[in-house]
């Protein structure tokens, strides 16, 4: 163990009892209140943690992700410009592996996090929870994951089994 | 000059690296003597020079010297990656103007007076930090090297690509990066028992976002305000960035935003669907952080043509995720036989590390190549010995010897050997 952890397990180990600020630190934290701290939050964890209320489903989804993401990644999710979503399944192992959403993601709550943060491309931040949700159940429609009229919403998505699940180790260790 | 032992101590012409340290005095003088008394002015000796300017740039006949192969995804301006021009620079640390970039949603233009690091998740006091707050904190500074893990991914491809050194592993560069450590800032937030993880997101339009060990982050993480001495350059990250040391690029949010700690990985798009490595059994490594141990001859290297045979100085840059580099051996006979190259006087942890050997070219075709050794003893691999067991196109972590071929005529491709 590092000198820097052995010091900072002696701060964890003092936070119980109220005094935790390291020698070297000023101290010039401001704390937040939860009001501040909701709007900068965008995680979601693989249990569901962090999603927000709303719910949709592929056939809203299908409008949306026609409106807004066919441009760069064709029909049904098959690729046009930018990143292939649907397909490959079974192709991992093969000569010419092919990772989509479908065939190499392996949480679905992946998918609602990255839309939310990061699409569309051109004005990510632009779509409700509500089309999230539904544009996440499009795309584990085209993959033949959920059915059509399956309602994708924050109870319901950490519970959907992405297919590759089960093929992801670790390199890292946890100490 | 006259006292060096020119004898080769590997195949086909590599010198004694020692001649590094016996060369240098004697030859200065000659050249002393050659102007001295000379009447001769050349025209920019004949009038005052250019004034001072507030901005310094590099010289206008250094024009050429750029960021390679700048790149972005269809449809896209800022989504794709430039890359250092290795072949161009020498020394250890790379000019921040210089430095390799990959967004994924271009540059941000941040207001640092409104920009916020925001502490939360599993601690005592969820926290938020001004950028003036931050510079009021200790300042660690690191020296150290920073490489995307697809850094040189190209040369997975069945045929070797020819192109510039700087254009197949140009995604790699150096600095001393100066930060607040993210542990002094975890601490006065208070880390609740049972974390493991944070979870760093970025200010971009994609709101880059990575899951980092808590262990990690307690050892050597910084929040960087600094590169080279002066503030991040928007490229890299400005006002402040994650700083991971010997770790994957991906990993050193820029733009830093938030830090959620919490007891286990956020799985986010990048760490998952992306930065991950599969084998040729369908299976996928998660979280492989450090960079591994590896070397590149930057000069000679393609694109390069020698001039006369005869003696040649052969350099280049080696690191590892893992440590300081303990040994570069250098081989012109395509790996036949190798001989210890000189290190530079800064060989620092997690750094670039300059080698230089002494190569006495005789004019014939020749095949130079480098292999780095670090402090923990990992050997850097042959490219076969890379790609053993990959899946087809999984081209992350890359680290394989590099082989440049020099022809009868001097010109220098890049070959596999």
């Amino acid at each position: 163990m590092s000198t820097r952890n052995a010091l900072w397990l002696v701060c964890v180990g003092a936070i119980g009892t109220g005094a935790a600020l390291a020698d070297d630190s000023p101290g010039l934290g401001q704390e937040l209140t939860a009001r501040e701290l909701a709007a900068v939050d965008f995680t979601i964890m693989p249990d569901g943690d962090g999603l927000p209320a709303g719910a949709g489903d592929a056939v809203t989804g299908r409008d949306i992700y026609n409106q807004n993401c066919l441009a760069c990644h064709g029909e049904n999710g098959t690729g046009g410009v930018n990143d292939v979503l649907s397909g490959g399944h079974g192709s991992l192992a093969g000569p010419k592996p092919l990772k989509t959403v479908g065939s190499y993601w392996p949480y679905a709550t992946t998918i609602f996090d990255y839309l939310r943060r990061a699409m569309p491309f051109q004005m990510p931040g632009s779509l409700s929870n509500d089309d999230i949700y539904a544009v996440t159940a499009y795309l584990l429609f085209v993959n033949d994951i959920i059915a059509e009229d399956a309602e994708i919403n924050a109870e319901s998505l950490p519970l959907v089994k992405m297919p590759n699940r089960d093929n992801f180790v670790w390199g890292y260790t946890p100490e | 000059m006259a006292e060096l032992d020119q004898t080769p101590v590997a195949g086909n012409g590599l010198l004694d690296r020692r001649i590094f340290l016996k060369a240098g005095v004697a030859g200065g003088a000659a050249l002393l003597t050659a102007q001295a008394g000379g009447v001769e002015r050349e025209a920019w000796m004949k009038m005052p020079g250019a004034p001072m300017s507030d901005n310094g740039v590099p010289s206008a006949h250094e024009a050429h010297v750029k960021r390679l192969a700048v790149s972005s995804q269809p449809g896209t301006t800022g989504t794709g990656v430039s890359r250092t021009p290795l072949e161009f620079l020498d020394g250890l640390i790379t000019p921040s103007r210089l430095h390799f970039e990959r967004h994924h949603s271009g540059i941000p233009d941040i207001n640092p007076d409104e920009h916020r690091l925001v502490i939360h998740g599993m601690v005592e006091r969820p926290l938020s930090f001004s950028l003036e707050a931050l510079a009021r904190y200790p300042i660690k500074s690191r020296i150290q090297f920073l490489e995307c893990s697809g850094n040189s991914g190209g040369l997975i491809a069945p045929e070797p690509i020819q192109q510039s050194c700087g254009v197949l592993h140009g995604l790699v560069a150096a600095s001393e990066w100066g930060g607040v450590p993210l542990s002094v800032l975890l601490d006065e937030a208070g880390v609740k028992p049972g974390a493991k993880w944070i979870i760093a997101d970025g200010a971009d339009a994609a709101m880059m976002s990575r899951s980092v060990p808590l262990a990690k982050v307690m050892d050597d993480a910084i929040v960087a305000l600094y590169q080279n001495g002066e503030r991040l350059r928007p490229g890299n990250g400005y006002p402040m960035r994650l700083f991971l040391p010997g770790w994957e690029g991906n990993a050193c949010v820029k733009w830093l935003r938030t830090i959620k700690v919490m007891n286990q990985p956020a799985m986010t798009k990048d760490e998952t669907s992306k930065y991950s490595d599969l084998n040729e059994e369908g299976i996928a490594r998660l979280f492989t952080f450090p960079m591994g141990v590896k070397s590149i001859i930057t000069n000679p290297s393609h694109g390069f043509t020698m001039g006369p045979a005869g003696p040649y100085q052969v350099s280049g840059i080696a690191w590892s995720g893992s440590g300081r580099i303990r040994r570069v051996e250098v081989s012109a006979d395509g790996g036949g036989s190798w001989a210890d190259a000189a290190l530079d006087e800064h060989v620092l942890s997690r750094c670039l590390t300059r080698f230089r050997s002494a190569w006495r070219w005789d004019g014939g075709p020749a095949v130079i190549m480098s292999r780095a050794t670090d402090d923990a003893g990992n050997v850097q691999p042959t490219r076969r010995a890379v790609l053993e067991g990959r899946a087809n196109g999984a081209f992350y972590h890359y680290n394989g010897i590099q082989a440049w071929a020099v022809s009868a005529v001097g010109e220098v491709t890049n070959v596999y050997a």
